[in-house]
């Protein structure tokens, strides 16, 4: 892969000692997104301590650990209602969500979908091998049926997830899904996820070259599609786009702009300041007793 | 003619949906603002409407804050009171109400003064106006002031407009014509001395005590599922969002709850989840990772019976091993119990500190008696609570986990400083990243799990000895049961008997085993296996000689713990 880095990178280089020891695979495709990543960050002109990248448990989850940025590796499933948390309590962070597919879709399925109800203003970017790395190869909820793995040795029967779709039909804010291995493409796409105002799902094709042997850097190439002149505010179209199966469609598929979670919560209607900074209002305290003694 | 003198309690009975709160409500408003001491508290049935759900109130000459079984003056709104509460009543006990309302099998046994409510109602205009003529009624006995009476149905009713203000108002003044009136026919005499003191004292339930305490302390975020009898410190927390300008945000699940509250701690926000056992058990995987990642977070766990769903509207304190030993591998949790209201508004403000502080867990076990409970007391004093922030900045090189001799790492949060904050469940290296290594790991767990357990130890405030310190026998309660021990004892009136409460359960100061040398000791728990004198067994070896244990989902009363402990001791 010969790819531009655009300047700027070196600011989300870490150099904590801990963070030199990757615990990627050779080859593996989440050294692509990492990179991605990292340039998206850059171009946006963003400062390492203005992001916040919360993970929840998996391979693609160790990434708050080689870049440098605030970060937070959480439990397995539970990184967006975290992520959430961390964006209410302060939205001037730019928050982003990051596991696997096992991570987000099985163990964190439900934060998900209710998460796109609450459209907080994050990114979740779901690092999608078909596969459960960490684990070592058992399968995810997008493994393809028929793959046969050491935990379902009769091949899997059980019908995909089709995220997009699901995002689509719950009408989430900012739905898109990309190839890593397409650098410029994907770069741009996390970017707009990141602008965008409210919760943007990125669903991230990557291959396991440990464990998936199906879903490999060829067959992403082969079996997926740049949308064009696809109108994203179209929900009807963008929901047709969505259950296309193969070739799979990758692109920004939905755009649906509206109002986000810390735009409503009462905390932020007069007072833009973190909570981090407030202190306790005591005279409220003191009105409530005496209005207590009446 | 029945008398009842210095301290009167009083039930009401009735179907959920009836009305009693407004009964309730509008009594001890008028009562406490007429000068005298009252106390309430509520047992309901998981049901919405139907059942059967009793109030008690005490009304006193002095302060009384605990739960009796005697009932002095019953008041039925429903046939099935009687039977309900038949074991609380006795030849004083005056039925005060309707011939319906009472069962067949109880006419001419019980005591009864008929008092037609529901053809003093209609006279007023409609059925509707039965619950204040009650009140009324009941506040007459005591010939309370009439003005309060006015004064809470205007505020109460206030937005329903001036016909309806006035309708109550003229049902409020016929139940109190006739309550004066049972007085000096010599029906019932009722003799409580006011104090004048009361008038400007609060009102407050242990909902709010745990609610307002939290926004001292600078609580700005609040996740939760509803689960009763927690729900209440939720609702009171949304209630106020607005006006206190804070996160109120009803999720998914309890797990979503208490990660959220996590998210928002890494952050920097002071975040609490409200919860009971069951939403607890789910909590737990997120407990452990606070412990790991030492990631602060208030709970407010109000107990309930278990296992699973139990009793869901009844009490218990069936938690406190939960909330010891949840989440896996070694951490240390700080846990509190307010025996008071007082206690739980101080308290709870400073679960925020010590969070913020040690970066642990910080449990507070309520239960449904105690968020039920309510009675008057001096306001608490708004300029002690104290507000302690220990955010530092993260100075380039900042190490989230830096290994210190107190166990304690600085805290940054992210956006604050120049540097990077990383946060981590797995095990990690100073600066927050993954590690396997083996010599960084052991001193990571020693950093938790004994420096900075020892550290919270050496602070932790000793439990308070009411009574001598010489005393033969030591009677230990914890949390709720506070007030009932404490008037169980007085009432017993023995010099050799002493009570030790303990409103903060765990991490235990060692000095703490002081109290138990040489003496005789009781434990009282709401729970069948006296989890607490576990605790002490296991932290100090105490010997617990006699265990009195109440497990029926109901709270102990002042009788029950002072027969029992007669029957101990002599
Ligand atoms: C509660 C819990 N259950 C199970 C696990 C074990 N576990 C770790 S990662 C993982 C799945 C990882 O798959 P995926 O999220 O797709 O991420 P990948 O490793 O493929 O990047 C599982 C099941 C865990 N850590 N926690
Ligand atoms: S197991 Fe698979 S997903 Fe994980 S690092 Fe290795 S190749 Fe990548």
């Amino acid at each position: 892969m010969n790819v531009q880095l655009p300047t700027g990178r070196e600011l989300f280089e870490p150099k904590r000692p801990g963070s030199q020891d990757i615990a990627w695979c050779p080859g593996c495709g989440n050294f692509g997104i990492r990179n991605i990543l990292i340039s998206a960050l850059a171009e946006l002109e963003l400062k390492p301590t203005e992001v916040a990248i919360i993970s929840g448990i998996g391979q693609a989850a160790k990434m708050p650990h080689y870049i440098n940025a605030n970060g937070y590796h959480t439990l397995h499933g539970r990184a967006i209602p975290i992520a959430t948390g961390v964006k209410a309590a302060n939205p001037q962070l730019t928050v982003i969500a990051e596991g696997g597919d096992g991570d987000m879709y099985a163990e964190g399925g439900n934060h998900l979908l209710h998460a796109i109800r609450r459209n907080p203003d994050i990114t979740v970017l779901i690092h999608d091998n078909q596969i459960y790395g960490l684990t070592k190869g058992q399968a995810s909820p997008t493994t393809m049926p028929g793959m046969k793995t050491p935990t379902q040795p009769w091949g899997v029967f059980e019908e995909p997830f089709n995220p997009v779709a699901l995002a689509i039909a719950l009408d989430a804010s900012f739905v898109a899904r990309t190839f890593m291995g397409y650098f410029k493409e994907s770069v741009e796409i996390i970017k707009k996820a990141i602008q965008h105002r409210g919760l943007a799902i990125v669903d991230i094709l990557h291959p396991c070259v440990s464990f998936n042997k199906v879903n490999t850097y060829a067959w992403y190439r082969e079996h997926t599609y740049w949308m064009e002149d696809h109108d994203p505010y179209d929900r009807e179209a963008a929901f047709r786009r969505a259950i296309e199966r193969d070739p799979l469609p990758l692109g920004i598929f939905y755009i649906n702009e509206k109002p986000t979670f810390e735009d409503q919560v009462p905390a932020y209607r007069n007072d833009r300041t973190p909570l981090w900074k407030r202190e306790p209002k005591l005279e409220l305290v003191k009105r409530f007793f005496e209005e207590k003694k009446l | 003619m029945t008398e009842f003198k210095g301290d009167v309690s009083i039930v009401l009975g009735g179907a959920a949906g009836q009305g009693i709160q407004t009964v309730e409500g509008i009594l001890t408003y008028a009562l406490k603002k007429s000068g005298y001491h009252v106390y309430a508290n509520k047992e309901y049935m998981s049901r919405v409407r139907g059942g059967i759900n009793t109030t008690e109130i005490r009304v006193s000459s002095r302060r009384v804050r605990a739960f009796v079984k005697r009932i002095d003056i019953l008041v039925p709104f429903k046939q099935g009171v009687l039977s309900w509460v038949e074991d609380r009543l006795d030849e004083n006990t005056v039925v005060l109400g309707e011939r319906e309302n009472v069962e067949e099998s109880f006419l001419g046994k019980v005591n009864l003064v008929e008092v037609p409510l529901t053809r003093m109602a209609l006279e007023t205009g409609s059925q509707l106006y039965l619950n204040t003529t009650a009140a009324g009624l009941i506040v007459g006995l005591f010939h309370g002031d009439f003005s309060a009476i006015e004064e809470y149905i205007r505020k109460r009713f206030g937005s329903k407009g001036e016909n309806v203000v006035r309708k109550n108002i003229e049902a409020a003044k016929k139940g109190y014509d006739l309550g004066v009136r049972l007085c000096e026919e010599g029906t019932i005499r009722v003799e409580v001395e006011r104090d004048e003191s009361v008038r400007d004292e609060v009102l407050l339930t242990g909902t709010e005590a745990v609610g307002i305490g939290a926004l001292a302390g600078g609580m700005n975020f609040l996740s939760f599922y509803p689960m009763s009898p927690s729900t209440g410190v939720s609702t009171f927390a949304a209630q106020h969002a607005e006006e206190f300008e804070i996160v109120v945000e009803q999720v998914e699940d309890e797990i979503s709850a208490i990660n959220m509250a996590l998210g928002a701690w890494y952050a920097g926000a002071r975040a609490m989840v409200s919860t009971s056992g069951g939403g607890f058990a789910l909590m737990s995987e997120a407990i452990s990772l606070a412990g790991m990642a030492e990631n602060p977070v208030v709970v407010h766990l109000a107990q309930r019976p278990g296992p699973a769903t139990g009793l869901p509207t009844r009490t218990m304190q069936g938690d406190l091993n939960l909330v010891l030993y949840a989440g896996h591998g070694d951490f240390p949790r700080i846990i509190l119990a307010p025996g008071s209201l007082k206690e739980a508004f101080y308290l709870t403000a400073e679960a925020f500190n010590l969070a913020d502080k040690y970066q642990v867990p910080v449990i507070i076990l309520t239960d449904q008696y105690f968020v039920d409970t309510y009675y008057n007391l001096p306001a608490p004093d708004v300029e002690k609570v104290k507000f302690e922030r220990h955010i530092v900045e993260a100075k380039p090189g900042y190490r989230r986990y830096e290994l210190t001799e107190d166990g304690i790492s600085p805290r940054a949060v992210p956006g604050y400083g120049e540097d990077v904050v990383i946060a981590n469940g797995n095990e990690h290296d100073e600066w927050g990243d993954v590690t396997e290594d083996a010599e960084l790991t052991i001193k990571m767990q020693e950093k938790r799990a004994i420096k900075k357990l020892e550290t919270i130890k050496r602070n932790a405030p000793l439990p308070k000895l009411i009574g001598s310190e010489n005393a033969e026998y030591l009677v230990i309660a914890w949390g709720s049961t506070l007030h009932v021990v404490e008037e169980a004892l007085q009432k017993l009136g023995r010099e050799d008997v002493a009570l030790l409460h303990f409103s903060w359960l765990y991490p235990l100061n060692p000095e703490t085993k002081k109290f138990f040398e040489g003496k005789t000791v009781i434990a009282v728990e709401n729970n069948i296996t006296g989890q607490f004198a576990e605790l002490l067994k296991k932290e100090f070896g105490v010997e617990v000689q006699h265990k009195v244990l109440k497990y029926d989902g109901r709270p102990f009363s002042v009788e029950e713990v002072l027969e029992t402990l007669k029957g101990v001791i002599e």
